[in-house]
Order: C-alpha cells, then sequence, then structure tokens
C-alpha cells in the first residue's frame, strides 16, 4: 500500500516540472525541470521498495546524464532560440492529439487488467546483485559490452580530422622572424631604472631608455612617467 | 492507495515524452523527451516489480537506465557533430537525407 499523499506529492513534482519539455522556450530550463522529475521518479522507487534503483536513478540520471546534457547545452550555445514555423502543417495539433491518445490508450489498457498486490520484496543492493549476476548475467555482460561499444561511438563521432598539417613551435618562430618581429622578448619595465616600477622604462646597454618595454595599456591610459630623468648618467660624469 | 496509481503515472510522463518528442524543434529538449520517456517505462517497471512481489522489474529497470546511458552518450555525440557541422541543433534543418 501507498501512501495516497506521498503519491500526489510525487505526481505533483514529476508531471508539472515534465510540462515545461512542452513548454520552457529555453533548453537550459527544460534540462532542470528534467532534473527535478528524475528527483521524484527517485523517491517513487524508493517508496516502492526499491531503494537499491531509487539511488542508482540520483546518482546516474540527476548526477551524470542531466549534467551532461547541461554540458552539451553549454557547449552548443545556451540561445537556442527555436524557429515556430511549421514544417508540416498542423504538426502541433497532430501531435498533441497522438500523445494524448497514446496516453488514453496506455491508461485505458492499465485499467482494464486486474493485478492483486503481492507483498512487497525490498530490492536491497544484495537482492538486486543476486539477480543481476545469476539470473541475468548474460544481460549484464552484454550490456557492458553496450556500455563499452556506446563510449567507442562518441568517441569517433566526436574526432575531428586534422584539415590542415599542424605547425610546430620551430615553423612558428620562423614565421616571427620572416614577418620581421623581435626574435625575442621584449625586456620588462624597471630595469636598470632609479625605481622598479612599471611605468618607467627599462635602459639599454648604452643607457638609453628603451621604449616598448613599457606596456602599451598605460601608454594609453598616460600613466607613463617622462623617460628622461631615467637616462644613465655614466657618461656625464666628464663634465665636473 | 494500490501500487497501480504509479504505473498510471507511468502513462502520464510517457505520453508527456511523446508529445516533447512530436512537438519540440530543438534536438536536445526532444532527446531529453526520450530520456522522459525511458524513465516512465522504468516506473512502470518497478510499479509492477511491486505488484507482483519480485525484483525482476527492478533488475530491468536497472538495465534500462544502462542501455539510456549509453544512449545519451551516442546522442548527444551525434547532436554536438552535427552542431559542429551546421551550426544548427533544430531536428528540421538537417534535411540532406530528402534527396
Amino acid at each position: 500500500m501507498v501512501e495516497p499523499f506521498l503519491f500526489w506529492v510525487i505526481a505533483a513534482i514529476t508531471v508539472l516540472p515534465s510540462l515545461a519539455l512542452l513548454f520552457a522556450r529555453k533548453a537550459v530550463h527544460v534540462a532542470m525541470a528534467v532534473v527535478l522529475v528524475m528527483i521524484g521518479l527517485a523517491v517513487a522507487y524508493v517508496i516502492l521498495a526499491a531503494p537499491f534503483l531509487g539511488m542508482v536513478q540520483i546518482v546516474v540520471y540527476t548526477g551524470a546524464v542531466m549534467m551532461m546534457f547541461v554540458f552539451v547545452i553549454m557547449l552548443i550555445g545556451v540561445k537556442g532560440k527555436e524557429d515556430l514555423t511549421e514544417t508540416i502543417t498542423g504538426q502541433k495539433w497532430l501531435g498533441l492529439l497522438v500523445a494524448a491518445g497514446l496516453g488514453l490508450f496506455l491508461t485505458g489498457v492499465i485499467s482494464r487488467v486486474t493485478l492483486n498486490l503481492q507483498d512487497a520484496t525490498t530490492g536491497d543492493p544484495e537482492v538486486i546483485a543476486g539477480a543481476i549476476f545469476g539470473k541475468f548475467v548474460v544481460v549484464m555482460e552484454t550490456l557492458g559490452f553496450v556500455l563499452i561499444v556506446a563510449a567507442v561511438g562518441a568517441l569517433v563521432l566526436s574526432h575531428m580530422p586534422r584539415l590542415t598539417p599542424k605547425h610546430t613551435q620551430k615553423e612558428i618562430a620562423a614565421d616571427r622572424i620572416r614577418v620581421g618581429a623581435d626574435p625575442v622578448n621584449k625586456p620588462m619595465p624597471g630595469v636598470y631604472a632609479r625605481h622598479n616600477a612599471l611605468d618607467v622604462p627599462a635602459l639599454d646597454p648604452h643607457g638609453e631608455p628603451i621604449d616598448e618595454s613599457i606596456s602599451r595599456v598605460l601608454e594609453v591610459r598616460h600613466q607613463t612617467q617622462d623617460q628622461e630623468p631615467y637616462h644613465a648618467h655614466l657618461e656625464k660624469g666628464d663634465d665636473k | 492507495m494500490s501500487p497501480v496509481a504509479f504505473v498510471y503515472l507511468a502513462c502520464v510522463l510517457f505520453a508527456i515524452g511523446s508529445a516533447a518528442v512530436l512537438l519540440r524543434r530543438n534536438a536536445i529538449v526532444a532527446f531529453m523527451g526520450v530520456e522522459l520517456m525511458l524513465n516512465a517505462a522504468n516506473l512502470a517497471f518497478v510499479g509492477f516489480s511491486r505488484l507482483h512481489g519480485s525484483v525482476d522489474g527492478q533488475v530491468m529497470a536497472f538495465f534500462v537506465m544502462v542501455v539510456a546511458a549509453a544512449e545519451v552518450v551516442v546522442g548527444l555525440a551525434i547532436i554536438v557533430a552535427i552542431f559542429r557541422a551546421r551550426q544548427t541543433v533544430s531536428l528540421d534543418e538537417p534535411s540532406e537525407l530528402k534527396g
């Protein structure tokens, strides 16, 4: 027997969010609603004497599958404006009609069957494991194979063949030299200057300031120092 | 309240999922509709398992979850591959098979 209050709570948190599948505009909202549906179904499994399956439902569906959906939504862009032009005329009403007919058909079939309730066998992990590795061991091994095939298939599908040859670091360096770029790094600012700061240019071996040692951002903001005071006074000694 | 109520709930969820598959154009949303249909089938499995007092239905639901996980992996990889090739996830867009 099931507590009616619990059933109606579960019915509310599964059916109402699942309607987001039909009416929500953004795919992210749909994904979050489906997460709620999955959690409601997990509670339903626990009530229906299947605690192991309830935990698996939370781990596999809300934890892995739906997060993978959210990940793919992130990958292909959240904007997701759906075009509402109908390619098949009347597809909306036809689809709703078919779905409603399917629901009515299924409930009709269930309502015509008489089912007498047996005593519950709680689906503890030990009981489930006994069934999986005993009666259904071939199915279990086949499904392991299916999972491997799926993983390899996903790898193959997401593999992109390289269209252009790969640029090695050597070629990139050669290209930089060819267009006339400085082959070495720019000097850091404030090196051998009077005080060590980002707004003071570095001095070259002749004691002259090096303009490009200062960040262009500081130049754009006019936050650089006047360079004249930072000349080295090496040869100034002979005029005393 | 008999556990049959959960089987009715599964029927409703299955109908909603099938409506999502039939109506939505966004491939990801339609795919989530497929997931909802699989979960409705799972709920029916578990409900019948409770009614019959045996764990066979729960084991089947567990197997359905495994197959659904494999299906999601491949399906999302296909969606990402189509998006990379055509910059769209609309189900109406890839119509090359029409010939």
